[in-house]
């Protein structure tokens, strides 16, 4: 009796734990979202118009129409990379503010990369380079702070937002008085290494700046995912996060981990330069990052860490900001902005809250199988 | 004096001139019990000591009284009034105040500025500095704490910062003044004064509470005793007539079972002339303060021997098992893993080489509190677990069914997190994690500490088993007749020194307790 009541809990479990972490991850995200609606209501009711009417102009403004739909996806590919950065620092321990420059830099180095690449050059080799050029230049700024904070112990919160400013300047310097086509604040045109547009494939999404660049970011949310829950790396990296005497202890070397997760960070955020740069304008622009960057970490936080919650995110950010375009002719667009704090403020009020009683519940369930099964086990 | 069951001891206790009177106290942090039915009473004017061993319950008690946690059960009076479950200002204005082990001062501000932080007396809009010096002067020649009220508190000594706490106490208007561990960091001069400092206080109608797990401290300064066990209050002694025997017997309580294990101990057979298991030679370490915790110390165990290490904790034993294990870099000395010298090696090599180690505390190092069973049960062996295609779920699966059966890990739920099992059951992980694969050296620290009954006779029938096998093990543990009872050899640490090593059927309370405080070498 004792043994078939055990393999039936050890069976049950997996499927159990999943869901239940499942739960723990996406309601206080659904119950945020409730919040910011109702807040919404509120907010356009001020304007005196009706709450129906705007929501319901804001998803035919983006996921009504293709032209919507292409900017939407545009928007969330940046997104998911910055979002992928954060969270993957964060899952070290680590909280990388530093991923607006490192997008940039990894924009740069993708148009400098395209630039000097002759056009002869195959498209797809092309493309690769130039992606590994963003990967390099993004982690290139992210390993400073990385080495300061496994080397000295300074803080990285503070290194990455100093470095935004230096790395920004720096751009603005290298474009200004170097790069620039005259007039512009941009770089000269790539010569190689264009990734085609939606619009080149299905008409629909003419007008739009969605490109295949978001079949990489999906790629690099399936690797992250990969990475941190399936390789020793991952889970070495994970340990670092949530306990670093456990990961000393488990012979896990912590400043090597802190410095290569930065580095890895950095090389995500850097890849998302590619989305503007050989996915829409095909040039370096000036400021390109327009906060995206700073964005991630909403997203990260929106996506509870988890790569496949990020990608979820990142659309949930990016209809807003799309959206408040599309209501703009009802209330100004500046409520979608509104919206998105008041998103980001419920999710960090609600995860904690939401958590506790989840696991109350669940610890009270525990607590009466243990007590039936011990009773179980007196009778047998 | 004898023991007396504390409900009748508190029961008689109990009178109107109480300053203090805690009664069926409970506190729960998730599954971790830290008071149980404890009931405490101080007779106003009067210096309690509230000893215990470490983990016994006795901070988090007084964290309740002076409002910093609200108990789970129990109620709280102070002065004959009911105060259950009030906060820090209301208990500070009621005249509790408590100095911590940890100070809490900000050292780039003056001690006058420390002790009226928040009580400001002003001038108009300013801080009247003036008078707040006066303010401390008059107070430190009244309490007897010498200090100068304009010194900064980061050119303080240890001492003298903690006079400074106790002042900043006694500025809140603290009748009832509540010392966590005040002589953990002072030298024995420092120690005197603060005992003359107590008693002017007393002498002044001040009530003070004394937490400390050291006798001789107890019996110098206070006026009743109250001992705590595994989160519960157990006894209550007046401190006249009382020895630190009798305090040590109830601080440790004596458990029948272990006792005749010592016995079955002395009966284990060991060849001599055996290379040794493992070999320190010459260690000296240095603790994290840059003070020599382990100095210049040499020993060997033998396969199948267990040499347990007593001694009061914060002599070394801790900088000693991380060095041995590779978490602290030794000043000087080696380390010996059977015939290979593995001073040099990393954490994983020694691992690798046959090094197991249940660290001291499971929460910060044994465990990652919020992964899975599974997950767990591959820390520091991650490595043997993963391809090219990543980590082997599959096996870690595996490995988490056999060791869960094994060890009899309860809830067996292999994807649980470790944190929401009991205290037993998360040891249970670490010790099947640690000797649930090949090993011939095991450190185990404080490999029962806070675990209940059924998991502790479980863990002692794993390391005899292990010790049958031919393996060394150096155990170090709080839990006095649990060393005796396992060991073969016992070793007393004090001053990063062993001051005697005995076989464990010499040793006994009486006999090992002088070598603990130092009083014998």
């Amino acid at each position: 009796m004792k043994s078939t009541s055990e393999i039936g809990a050890v069976a049950v479990a997996p499927a159990k734990a999943g869901y239940r972490s499942m739960l723990e991850n996406v309601l206080p995200v659904l119950v945020a979202l409730a919040i910011a609606a109702v807040v919404g209501d509120v907010l356009i009711l001020t304007f005196g118009e009706s709450p129906a009417n705007v929501y319901s102009l804001l998803v035919e403004g983006t996921w009504g129409n293709f032209y919507g739909i292409g900017q939407v996806l545009y928007k969330a590919t940046t997104l998911t990379f910055t979002g992928l950065a954060f969270a993957l620092a964060s899952r070290a321990g680590l909280f990388n503010v530093g991923a607006e420059s490192q997008l940039a830099m990894g924009g740069f180095a993708a148009a400098l990369m395209g630039y000097l690449l002759p056009a002869s050059v195959p498209g797809v080799i092309a493309v690769v380079l130039c992606v590994c050029a963003a990967a390099a230049g993004g982690s290139a700024v992210a390993a400073v702070p990385g080495a300061l904070r496994a080397r000295f112990g300074a803080s990285e919160v503070i290194v990455t937002i100093m470095l935004n400013f230096v790395v920004l300047a720096l751009l603005n310097w290298l474009v200004s008085s170097h790069f620039h086509v005259i007039e512009t604040l941009h770089t000269l045109p790539i010569n190689s290494g264009r990734v085609s547009r939606l619009a080149d494939m299905f008409l629909a999404f003419r007008g739009s700046a969605a490109n295949w660049t978001m079949l990489l970011a999906i790629a690099a949310a399936l690797i992250s995912t990969w990475f941190l829950f399936r390789t020793r790396a991952g889970y070495e990296l994970r340990v670092v996060g949530l306990q670093p005497d456990a990961a000393e202890y488990g012979g896990v070397s912590v400043p090597r981990v802190l410095f290569s997760t930065m580095a890895l960070s950095g090389a995500l955020a850097g890849i998302g330069g590619v989305n503007f740069v050989l996915g829409y304008k095909g040039y370096y622009e000036e400021g390109f990052a327009g906060g995206a960057g700073f964005l991630g970490i909403a997203v990260a936080l929106v996506g509870r860490n988890h790569p496949i919650g990020i990608v979820f995110a990142a659309l949930l950010f990016a209809t807003l900001s799309q959206g408040g375009l599309a209501v703009n002719a009802l209330v100004p667009k500046q409520l979608t902005d509104i919206l998105t704090a008041v998103v980001i403020l419920a999710v960090a009020m609600s995860v904690p809250e939401v958590q506790r009683q989840i696991r109350l519940s669940t610890a009270r369930a525990l607590a009466m199988l243990q007590t039936s099964t011990s009773r179980a086990e007196g009778k047998t | 004096m004898s023991m007396m069951d504390h409900g009748t001891a508190m029961r008689t206790a109990v009178s109107t001139a109480d300053a203090v009177r805690l009664q069926g106290i409970a506190k729960l942090f998730g599954s971790v019990v830290a008071n149980r039915d404890a009931s405490l009473s101080v007779a106003t004017g009067e210096i309690h000591a509230l000893v215990g061993e470490n983990g016994a319950g006795k901070s988090t008690l007084m964290r309740v009284l002076a409002g910093m946690y609200a108990p789970d059960q129990g109620t709280l009076h102070v002065n004959g009034r009911d105060v259950t479950g009030w906060s820090t200002p209301d208990a500070i204005a009621a005249g509790v105040g408590m100095v911590h082990q940890h100070f809490m001062l900000v050292p780039t501000l003056t001690v006058a500025e420390n002790i009226i932080l928040g009580l400001e007396p002003l001038n108009g809009l300013r801080v009247d500095m003036t008078r707040a010096i006066a303010e401390v002067k008059a107070l430190s020649a009244k309490s007897g704490l010498q200090v100068d009220p304009s010194t900064l508190v980061a050119d303080l000594t240890v001492g003298e910062a903690q006079r400074v706490e106790i002042l900043k106490a006694l500025y809140r208007g603290a009748r009832i003044l509540i010392l966590d561990e005040p002589t953990a960091v002072l030298s024995p001069p420092e120690v005197r004064d603060l005992w003359t400092v107590l008693r002017t206080l007393r002498e002044n109608g001040g009530t003070v509470i004394l937490i400390t797990h050291k006798l001789d401290e107890v019996i110098a300064v206070s006026d009743t005793i109250t001992v705590m066990r595994a989160g519960m209050t157990v006894s209550r002694f007046a401190t006249a007539g009382t020895t630190p025997r009798d305090i040590a017997r109830a601080m440790v309580g004596r458990d029948v079972r272990l006792a005749l294990d010592a016995v079955a101990t002395s009966a284990c057979v060991r060849v001599s002339g055996v290379a040794p298991a493992t070999r320190v030679a010459g260690l000296t370490v240095r603790s994290d303060r840059g003070t020599v915790a382990v100095n210049n110390l040499s020993f060997e165990i033998a396969p199948g021997e267990i040499l347990g290490i007593a001694g009061v904790e914060g002599n070394g034993q801790t900088e000693l098992l991380e060095a041995i294990a590779g978490l602290r870099r030794p000043v000087s000395g080696s380390v010996f893993l059977g015939e290979r010298d593995m001073t040099a090696m990393a954490v994983r090599e020694r691992a690798d080489a046959g090094l197991s180690h249940i660290p001291e505390d499971r929460h910060r190092r044994g465990l990652v509190l919020e992964f899975s069973i599974a997950d767990n049960l591959i820390l520091g062996r991650q490595h043997h677990f993963s391809s090219m295609r990543g980590l082997d779920g599959e096996r870690i699966a595996r490995n988490a069914a056999a060791q869960i059966q094994a060890f009899d890990i309860r809830p067996p739920i292999a994807s649980l997190p470790a944190r929401a099992l009991s205290g037993g059951n998360q040891q249970k992980i670490v010790i099947a994690r640690e000797m649930g694969r090949p090993f011939t050296v095991l450190l185990a620290a404080q490999p029962t500490r806070g675990v209940d009954v059924g998991a502790i006779e479980f863990i002692h029938e794993q390391l005899r088993k292990a010790r049958s096998e031919g393996k060394g093990i150096l155990l170090v543990s709080a839990d006095l007749p649990e060393v005796i009872a396992l060991s073969d050899r016992v070793a007393v640490m004090y001053g990063g020194r062993f001051v005697v090593v005995m076989a464990a059927g010499d040793a006994t309370s009486e006999r090992l307790g002088p070598y603990m405080t130092g009083a014998a070498a």
